[in-house]
């Protein structure tokens, strides 16, 4: 069983046989995004208070889960580098890290746009939103230290340190908000209570998470197969894969 | 002379941005000698010293200190090596003096007091003006002054000729041969090539994969 | 020899020294914290109710900028000049020297705002009860501000322009203890009980404290290779 897991930390073979994985994942992601985004956006059943904008959620839901399950792979890949000391892990925290920030992003801004028709604002100084926002100050911090330093092995080690700080933080944030938040606003809409759905809206979700997970696989592997390319250059290997067939 | 081994480093690999500066390097250090690694710039000299001193961490490899290894014993370690690098290693605000004063809670510089150590270096009269004020070479003096004062056994000197004058390189060579005399060893870093028969070299090329 | 003592105290008086040898920059946070201060009713409104209502955060958000701005000193001046390493080569342990460091880098920004602050909550038409929370807090505050800054301030060593990057690295960190600060600021003018919160501020100190010294060798070890 180790002998797989030092298998794993060679980025030649990781490269080859992620190669044979991703047309299956690319298929897969495009399928079962393509069902969701139909399905909840065409044919799922209107909601009784919010119309039809509630179906910004088929979007919103699932890159908000991927953000922050984002952040915890990087962070994990950045223990992993540097505890077993494998550059692979080390690449696919860099890798991550953009992502991340993306998904992020999108969250908030689909966030944002499903708050305006709903509760009149565009933004809220919710624990959920507050801790979104610091979440994206955080892989904006991972990427901005990976280009700093002069070396790879210092930034890397810098990044995996701010990683694994943040997983503590994270949750810290989240209640300090609520609790601040909770003793400032008299909640008139609980926002963060996820309201009750019915399976004919909840069906489609599940599809969409499902594609967002096999999506965020698919660029996930493709980003590390590039940055092990970036690192390896000098190789045979490589330069036996840029030669003109 | 004894010939007892003091650090021992075995198949050292460095990678610098995936880029081996060393690959598989070996060698030993012993006492009573002067080992000085020469080569190009960016060959990796300083990096080198980085290592041995602990300062740099390095892919594969080990390091031993009078057989054990470094991670083991790391706190004897770091009281035996005197290390002076590239910078000075001095606070420019403070006094040569204040600065030496200071060094003496860190580290163990007991061998004379810091007064002795200034005059045995040239400083003498300049042991309380702010080093801002003093030349290069005096403030490398000033730095080097520790190495009077030091009870380390092993010296990691990363071109410390750098700044001195004719007068200076002659009192260093006298306070290095002086040192391996006693027992201790230097490795030090240079362009210059000290001459003298308890020289031992060290060249780096490029991609060094030399053996001792 | 050395002893733990004499390395803990020699590192402080060292430090102490060169901040006294320049004066000067001694008070570069302090004007800082009381311009922003000064520029916030000029901003927004003289009227005492409305500065009242802003006093807590507006106070402890100039003390986080304060001690952000200042936390470039604690490591920089040293890695330039090598006495850095000199001191990573220490036998003593790092972690005490780097306590050291950032005690002696607090007594030197962290306490004259702690002192200015009744000062500034003049200023701001503080209400009376919001005194003793505001300074109680800040002494924790800024306490945990230096600890958790150090450990950015390490990582961040080597780099040119590293104080931008140092308080994008840092502000996470310091978000809950600004909320628990003028939380309890709040409270004590609303007229509530604060203990609670003074508390939470207190075990994060303590947390801070065991944790940042060690988290900050770490991270110097890494940093210094930058």
């Amino acid at each position: 069983m180790w002998q797989w897991f030092h298998k794993l930390g060679s980025p030649r073979w990781f490269y080859q046989i992620s190669g044979k994985f991703l047309p299956w994942l690319a298929l897969a992601s495009m399928v079962l995004i393509v069902t969701g985004v139909v399905w909840g956006l065409a044919f799922a059943p209107e909601d009784a208070r919010q119309g039809n904008s509630f179906r910004i959620i088929y979007i919103h839901v699932p890159a908000s889960f991927l953000a922050l399950a984002g952040y915890y792979v990087m962070a994990a890949a950045g223990a992993v580098g540097m505890i077993w000391k494998m550059k692979l892990a080390d690449m696919v925290m860099v890798a991550a890290a953009p992502l991340g920030a993306a998904l992020t992003f999108i969250a908030l801004f689909t966030g944002a746009v499903w708050g305006k028709p709903t509760w009149g604002t565009y933004w809220i100084w919710d624990a959920r939103i507050t801790s979104m926002l610091v979440l994206l100050f955080l892989y904006i911090g991972i990427i901005a230290l990976s280009r700093s330093f002069s070396t790879r092995e210092t930034s890397t080690r810098a990044c995996a340190i701010l990683a694994l700080v943040g997983t503590v933080n994270i949750p810290i944030i989240y209640k300090s908000v609520d609790w601040w938040y909770t003793l400032h606003q008299p909640a008139t809409i609980k926002l963060t209570g996820a309201p009750s759905m019915h399976p004919d809206m909840f069906k489609p979700l599940l599809v969409m998470i499902l594609g967002f997970y096999c999506f965020y696989a698919l660029v996930l592997l493709l980003n590390t197969r590039t940055e092990i390319l970036l690192r390896e250059g000098r190789a045979t290997w490589v330069k036996e894969l840029a030669q003109p067939k | 002379m004894s010939s007892q081994s003091l650090l021992e480093f075995q198949a050292l690999t460095f990678e610098r941005d995936d880029w081996p500066l060393f690959n598989g390097l070996s060698g030993t250090i012993n006492a009573g000698e002067i080992l000085q690694i020469t080569g190009p710039n960016g060959c990796g000299k300083t990096t080198l010293l980085h290592i041995l001193a602990t300062i740099q961490p390095f892919n594969k490899g080990s390091l031993c200190w009078l057989g054990s290894d470094i991670s083991l014993c790391r706190q004897q370690y770091l009281s035996a090596i005197a290390f002076i690098g590239h910078k000075p290693g001095l606070k420019l605000s403070l006094t040569p003096r204040e600065n030496l004063q200071w060094l003496a809670q860190l580290q163990p510089l007991t061998r004379c007091t810091s007064a002795e150590a200034l005059v045995r270096i040239g400083l003498a009269g300049f042991e309380d003006v702010p080093c801002h004020t003093l030349s290069a070479g005096q403030l490398r003096r000033a730095a080097l002054a520790t190495l009077c004062m030091t009870q380390a056994s092993l010296w990691l000197l990363d071109e410390p000729l750098t700044a001195l004058d004719v007068q200076g390189i002659a009192d260093l060579e006298a306070l290095l041969l002086a040192h391996v005399e006693q027992g201790g060893a230097v490795v030090l870093s240079s362009h210059q090539t000290l001459i003298n028969p308890l020289v031992r070299t060290l060249a780096l090329d490029a991609m060094a994969e030399a053996e001792l | 020899m050395t002893t733990l003592s004499g390395a803990f105290f020699g590192v402080i008086r060292r430090d102490l020294s060169i901040a006294m040898r320049h004066r000067g920059d001694l008070l570069n946070p302090l004007f800082f914290f009381l311009i922003v201060v000064t520029l916030v009713p000029l901003s927004i409104s003289p009227e005492p109710a409305r500065l009242a209502a802003m006093a807590p955060g507006m106070i402890w958000i100039s003390a986080l900028l304060a001690t952000l701005l200042a936390l470039d000193n604690l490591f920089q001046d040293d890695f330039t000049d090598g006495s850095l390493v000199q001191l990573m080569l220490s036998p003593q342990p790092l972690w005490l020297l780097v306590l050291a460091k950032i005690i002696a880098h607090w007594l030197v920004t962290g306490l004259p705002v702690v002192l200015f602050s009744p000062l500034l909550g003049l200023m701001l038409s503080l209400p009376e009860e919001g005194f003793a929370p505001l300074l109680l807090g800040l002494v924790l505050g800024t306490a945990v501000f230096s600890l958790l800054g150090a450990v950015g301030a390490a990582l961040t060593v080597a780099l040119h322009k590293g104080s931008v990057l140092l308080s994008l690295l840092v502000m996470p960190l310091y978000v809950p203890v600004l909320i628990f600060g003028t939380s309890a600021v709040q409270r004590a003018v609303d007229g509530m009980s604060y203990g609670g919160v003074m508390a939470m501020l207190a075990a994060a100190s303590a947390f801070s404290l065991l944790v940042a010294p060690f988290a900050a060798a770490g991270a110097l070890k890494v940093g210094i290779n930058g």
